[in-house]
């Protein structure tokens, strides 16, 4: 009986839910309310140039291109099985398996494009 | 010296009654049952039955917890019934209903063919490519090979763990927790040999993979087996033969 | 027994299960919003790569952005997603020992050690990050 490919995309999940579990908190903390709130410099003057040099640095671009990525597959299987067990949509499971993984392969297509698209 | 608690005389039980030779729904009857602050749910079964309505059907035997016949539900919650004190659920009703996930038979009595015939799917037993002779004495372990895979071991086959999976109601194909823990505790029994044959039954949809981990079966677990820790352990051992075969074509695990 | 052989037992009972089974019971209510963390995590992703376009475009994009970021709806809207994120990351770390049972020669690696391995990482990671983001 041949082996299913699930390990691939368990280990995708897996890597995606340890990284977001570790930096998604920080950042969101950061960017998304200590910054805009202005508790952290990062919008007027040199420091807004330092970030997007950061931001811009290839070692960055290619951490936060993994990062991204893991995050769009951890939550395609997660959801994947959210649908399963939640709403009992496993009988259209090819549907569910190429809409979610078909998502997160586009996630990452658009992420590789802005990440090295631009700047 | 004056009880500040007063106990009940007796105390209600509402039973679940399935007789498909008269009807084609089930019903709950009610009990009325003396009240001893030592009996389990079991003992107020076994007074049903001996005074009240000896056409209750249900599973019990060794009435002490080690041969995983009485499993029920109580008040919604899978329990081994001789091991769980109607005190624990005073003042009462107590709901009793047969374990989820099994079709029922008759009463408290559900089939449980299915479970037994993922038993033998997932080869619970040791597996060697040759037999050592008797005159070569036994197998030796230490006790650190034994704590690999103890308390795997514990399982009585009770199925609380398959009442208590969703993933098992909404997938009866899922070979389930308990199938999966004694699968492990061959795996990792120093003697056994058999670790690929279960994986190519394990790395089936509808074996581990199947799983989310929602952790129910751990907590309803009578003897600590953690059938989730099982199962996790395995996908992390699977995914990581995958890619060893994967990258390394040839090599046996 | 193969499940499919049930439909040839037409009296024995099968309970039909509700779509949402998962409301009946607090643990599983739990579990599914522990499930339903991921559609957050996808969405803080979306909002990084929308904030590094923002950063590419320049500083007035990128202040546009921040003001919007700041507006007091928006504010309490992230805050709401870091608890839920916060959320994941602590259900995820409490079960790293469940699957991670290591041993070092002859004696396992307590699951105490392993949540604390778990956490300590947490620390170090958010800690390198608020370092990269607010002091370089």
């Amino acid at each position: 009986m041949r082996r299913s490919r699930e390990p691939i995309i368990w280990a995708l999940f897996g890597g995606g839910g340890m990284a977001s579990a570790l930096f998604m908190p920080v950042l969101i903390l950061v960017l998304f309310i200590a910054m805009p709130l202005g508790w952290v410099q990062g919008v007027q003057g040199a420091p807004f140039a330092e970030l997007q040099a950061l931001v811009r640095h290839p070692l960055t671009r290619l951490g936060l291109f993994v990062f991204i990525s893991l995050c769009w597959f951890h939550w395609a299987h997660r959801f994947r099985y959210t649908l399963y067990d939640g709403l009992q949509l496993s009988h259209l499971n090819e549907l569910v398996a190429v809409m979610t993984y078909g998502i997160a392969i586009a996630g990452t297509v658009v992420g590789a494009v802005l990440l090295w698209g631009v700047g | 010296m004056a009880e500040t608690l007063t106990k009940p005389e007796t105390v209600t039980l509402e039973v679940f009654r399935y007789r498909p030779e008269l009807e084609s729904e089930p019903t709950f009857d009610s009990f009325e049952v003396p009240y001893h602050p030592e009996w389990m749910i079991l003992d107020a079964l076994n007074y049903i039955k001996d005074d009240l309505d000896g056409s209750l059907s249900y599973r019990w035997a060794c009435r002490m917890g080690v041969c995983g016949s009485c499993g029920m539900l109580a008040n919604g919650q899978p329990v081994l019934t001789c091991a769980t004190y109607l005190e624990s659920l005073l003042p009462g009703p107590i709901r009793i209903e047969p374990l989820e996930g099994f079709p029922v038979i008759r009463d408290l009595v559900g089939d449980i063919g299915d479970f037994m015939g993922k038993l033998s799917e997932v080869k619970a037993w040791l597996i060697r490519d040759e037999e050592k002779p008797v005159e070569e004495g036994e197998y030796l372990q230490t006790p650190s090979q034994l704590d690999d895979y103890k308390q795997y071991s514990m399982c009585i086959n009770c199925m609380l763990c398959y009442s208590a999976c969703p993933i098992y109601r909404l997938e009866p194909e899922f070979i389930g927790p308990a199938a999966i823990a004694l699968a492990q505790r061959y795996n990792m029994d120093s003697r056994d040999e058999g670790a690929e044959q279960r994986m190519d039954v394990l790395s089936q949809h509808h074996g581990i993979w199947d799983c989310t981990l929602v952790g129910e079966c751990t907590e309803v677990c009578p003897k600590n087996v953690d059938p989730a820790g099982a199962i996790q352990r395995y996908k992390v051992s699977a995914t990581l033969d995958y890619f060893k075969s994967l990258l390394m074509p040839g090599s046996s695990s | 027994m193969n499940p499919k052989y049930r439909l040839y037992y037409p009296r024995w009972y099968r309970k039909r299960i509700p779509i949402f089974w998962w409301l009946q019971k607090r643990s599983h209510a739990a579990f599914m919003g522990r499930e339903l963390t991921a559609v957050f995590v996808a969405y803080a992703a979306i909002m990084l790569m929308v904030l590094v376009l923002a950063m590419d475009r320049g500083q007035a994009a990128f202040a546009e952005m921040m003001d919007w970021l700041g507006t007091p709806a928006v504010v309490v809207a992230h805050v709401l997603v870091l608890c839920i994120l916060l959320f994941h990351t602590i259900t995820w770390l409490n079960l790293a020992p469940m699957a991670i049972v290591v041993k070092l020669g002859d004696r396992k690696v307590p699951a105490a050690a392993v949540l604390i391995g778990h956490y300590a990482a947490w620390v170090a990671c958010t800690g390198v990050v608020a370092w990269l983001l607010i002091w370089r």
